[in-house]
């Protein structure tokens, strides 16, 4: 399998007669674009399309999932064939809440420095559907709507000369013996409605855990129908680029003999969460790593089911290293994880989601305001009467991305 | 909370789906229950078979805290 | 009086400012102008800083009266060095007190006064063992020094290097400073991103190499449990849960996560609940089941009929949630207190507690 990855850099964004690139400006056609949306799915009833720009005083509200924009210019299964990226911009969709917890983006001011998305062109699909569609319709209708859009602006780019064109190869036999065989495991939140994540089209709460090809991965075949808070939901934008993957493939060969990828859920129930674990274990087991490197996703019961994985796999004699976000109140000053294991020696911080910040007023809001009180992370008050903002990082999207996207960690003092 | 209800003399019987969770924190009678979004119910199952499991969930949780313990227990 | 320079108050036991050793202990805090014994180490080791005036108390005076002895410290500093006098203290630096117990705890809770009472800092130095640091070291910045008098050179140094930072505003942390840590998480921005923090911190581990995780587990505080009900039949029992399972409408507010509060709710006539009658604001599970069957988190129908048969002698007719979703257990424990302090109060005997 082959997988050819052309990336092109968008520098701005704004609207415009129609969707295409010229130079490195990416204009939208704002009305054929909620037209194309509005059209897909008869369970929506009405598409607002704006665009937000890096630094610019725009607040995002109620965001539930962000997708890089991207198109198959050759092939058409996830990791195979051709894939032209859009970097730079990402489509972002947003609307009356379906459940309590979905986010805030800013575009400048202090909540800027703590997402990844405040530094891309933003294309928000506000989306309403009819009255009466239930939760579960709800969320399914605005996934596929910010999917499709994505989709949908990247081809109209199709013939766009790249920036640069990568050959994604992944050969495990080529590789220096003395190099260190490492495994990733990558845990996929599954808790229905609203908790959710698509492995191929399909709900992780069955299917896994399985191995998967981690090209596949990257390329479109985990899609996020979580809402969880915020701040450590994998959106399906870190999917696209999951920071793990993409410098694993980079270093093997090199630094280490990437063995593979091994996708495990979080079920709600205890056995299940025994059983999962142990499968992913076993699956791990067979790549024959030294180490395995751990990704969470969510918190609290999800922290079960990491000390679970990680007892597993150090009595296996595989060495881990995990990667958390920290829930330690905002005084910093309470206990961090739900649940831990003496194995859990070598964790990696991606910051306290409890310390409280006050985002100023932006000169323009998307999405639905009333909803923010209801936002995980967000209290009764935190909307003061200037359009200032308080709240936890939980509330911002990707804040504290358990991928270990960025840069932010926590520490003792 | 539980620890403090024990902390303060009342006997409290942890119902929870997450036992090693409850552990963590400390409860000592834990009970150990069906999922976490309906710990106490199944939905796939009838509503007369749904409560009778209910039933006995909590009456096991009565028997643990009629229970002489020393330490941490899962009932 | 030099101008420009930090005016530092010093405080030291009666052995250190040279009064005398354990016959001496019982004296009470007096103030002595400028610097003595190692203040004059202090003084000397930077020219930032002056040191107006001396506390010194007695080991045992402190030891047997502590709050008595630190407000009388205080007054004495109110006396001589007044808030808008020219001696106005700027910064109060405790000790070393090395490994003292009386000592160490004077200087600790001088610190937290000072600091409570007129909002500048303070800064004490104690072995990392010393018995006043796992009281004090969350509220008082402590900087390290050695078990004993041997390493006064290098407390000194600490104590002026850490005092004057905190008078300039600069940040002090333990990844950076000689201090013990406060035990308080805070957030920073890393060089490098997680994952790549990751891959390093792994490739350490499987050379055998030195690596210092982001997070180290914590200890447990554990309570020994609750002697159990001898006659349920005769007992009161109440139901709490984290659940989220609030009456409809959710009264109180309480947030579907990092929950600030819990209800308290009657089910006084009430045989069960209802999708009309409750709902879950929980944010942490998919609501879709408890909305449609709330008992399913809050048993009140099985505890209705397990109190006709006469299995339980009553159940409380009132309940508490609140949502245990990224809450933290500092808040959670708070909650536990307070539900317990009144169930308590009105004479309940056990307690089932439901999470999801």
């Amino acid at each position: 399998m082959t997988l050819a990855i052309r990336r092109k850099r968008v520098g701005s964004l704004g609207p415009g007669a129609a969707t295409a690139l010229a130079g490195d400006r990416l204009t939208i056609d704002i009305d054929a674009l909620q037209a194309f949306v509005a059209g897909r799915d008869e369970r929506i009833e009405a598409v607002h399309v704006h665009i937000a720009a890096p630094g610019e005083s725009v607040r995002i509200l109620c965001a539930k999932d962000v997708i890089e924009p991207r198109v198959k210019l050759a092939g058409d299964s996830p990791g195979e064939g051709t894939t032209l990226i859009l970097d730079g911009v990402a489509v972002v969709t947003t609307g009356p809440i379906v459940g309590f917890q979905e986010g805030v983006i800013d575009m400048t001011g202090p909540g800027a420095d703590y997402s990844p998305f405040s530094s891309l062109g933003l294309v928000v699909i506000e989306i309403e559907v009819r009255a009466g569609t239930p939760p579960h319709e709800h969320e399914a209708a605005v996934r596929a709507a910010g999917l499709d859009a994505a989709g949908h602006i990247a081809a109209q780019c199709a013939d766009v000369v790249p920036d640069r064109t990568d050959d994604l190869a992944w050969n495990e036999t080529d590789v220096d013996a003395a190099l260190p065989r490492v495994a990733y495991v990558d845990m996929l939140l599954s808790q229905g409605l609203l908790h959710d994540t698509y492995v191929l089209g399909r709900s992780a709460i069955e299917g896994l855990p399985r191995s998967l090809d981690p090209r596949v991965a990257i390329d479109g075949g985990i899609v996020s129908g979580n809402c969880v808070s915020a701040c450590d939901k994998t959106t399906t934008w870190h999917h696209q680029n999951n920071p793990v993957i993409t410098r694993l493939l980079d270093g093997h060969g090199k630094r280490w003999n990437f063995v593979g990828l091994v996708l495990t859920n979080v079920p709600t129930r205890l056995a299940e969460k025994q059983r999962s674990a142990e499968r992913a274990v076993a699956l791990v087991r067979e790549l024959a790593p030294a180490g395995a490197l751990v990704s969470k996703e969510g918190f609290g019961n999800p922290d079960a089911d990491l000390m679970m994985l990680l007892r597993g796999l150090e009595s296996a004699g595989i060495r881990t290293v995990a990667i958390t976000d920290e829930y330690a109140g905002p005084d910093g000053d309470s206990q961090s994880l739900a649940d831990t294991a003496p194995e859990a020696d070598a964790l990696i911080s991606v910051g306290n989601a409890n310390a409280k910040l006050r985002l100023p007023p932006m000169d323009r809001v998307i999405g639905p305001l009333p909803d923010v009180a209801r936002l995980a992370g967000g209290y009764p008050h935190s909307l003061g009467d200037d359009g200032s903002l308080e709240v936890e990082l939980q509330a911002i999207v990707g804040a504290t991305n358990q991928l270990g996207f960025s840069s932010l960690s926590c520490r003792e003092i | 909370m539980v620890k403090e209800f024990e902390r303060a003399g009342i006997a409290a019987a942890h119902i929870c789906s997450i036992v090693p969770i409850s552990k963590t924190v400390g409860a000592n009678r834990i009970i150990p229950s069906i999922a976490i979004p309906h710990p106490l119910g199944d939905p796939a199952k009838s509503p007369a078979e749904e409560k009778a499991l209910r039933r006995r969930l909590v009456e096991r949780a009565l028997e643990a805290l009629e229970t002489d313990i020393s330490e941490q227990r899962v009932f | 009086m030099a101008t420009g320079r930090i005016r530092v108050v010093h405080y030291l036991n009666q052995f250190f400012a040279g009064v005398g050793g354990e016959e001496a202990a019982g004296m009470k805090p007096e103030w002595r102008p400028g610097a003595q014994g190692p203040g004059r180490l202090i003084e000397s080791s930077s020219d930032a800083l002056e040191i107006v005036g001396t506390l010194v108390a007695g080991d045992n005076y402190m030891a047997e009266r502590l709050s008595d002895g630190v407000a009388q410290a205080l007054a004495l500093i109110g006396e001589h060095a007044a808030e808008g006098s020219p001696l106005a203290p700027d910064l109060l630096i405790a000790g070393p007190a090395f490994n003292a117990g009386r000592y160490g705890l004077a200087c600790a809770a001088l610190c937290q006064a000072f600091e409570r009472s007129l909002d500048k800092p303070a800064v004490t130095a104690l072995y990392p063992e010393a018995p006043a640091v796992a009281g004090y070291r969350r509220e008082v910045m402590i900087v390290r020094a050695a078990d004993s008098v041997l390493g006064m050179n290098d407390a000194i140094a600490a104590l002026v290097s850490v005092g004057l930072k905190r008078v300039r505003g600069a940040p002090v942390s333990a990844a950076t400073d000689p201090i013990i840590s406060r035990g308080i998480r805070q957030n920073y921005f890393a060089e490098a991103p997680g994952a790549e923090r990751a891959l390093e911190m792994l490739l350490d581990k499987l050379a055998g190499e030195a690596y210092e995780t982001e997070y180290a587990m914590p200890e447990f505080d554990r309570v020994a449990p609750a002697p159990p009900v001898r006659n349920l039949a005769e007992a009161t029992v109440a139901v709490v849960t984290s659940g989220g399972i609030v009456p409809r409408g959710n009264p109180d507010h309480i947030e579907a996560a990092s929950a600030s509060r819990y209800g308290e709710y009657s089910i006084e006539g009430l045989d069960r609940l209802t999708p009309e009658s409750h709902q879950s604001v929980h944010g942490g599970y998919d609501p879709t089941y408890a909305n449609a069957d709330p008992n399913r988190v809050m048993p009140l129908d099985v505890l209705r009929e397990l109190e006709r048969e006469g299995r339980i002698g009553r159940l409380h007719d009132r309940y508490f949630a609140t949502v245990g979703n990224a809450t933290p257990v500092e808040r959670a424990v708070r909650f536990g207190e307070e539900i317990a302090a009144m169930l308590v109060n009105v004479g309940v005997h056990a307690v089932i507690c439901t999470s999801t």
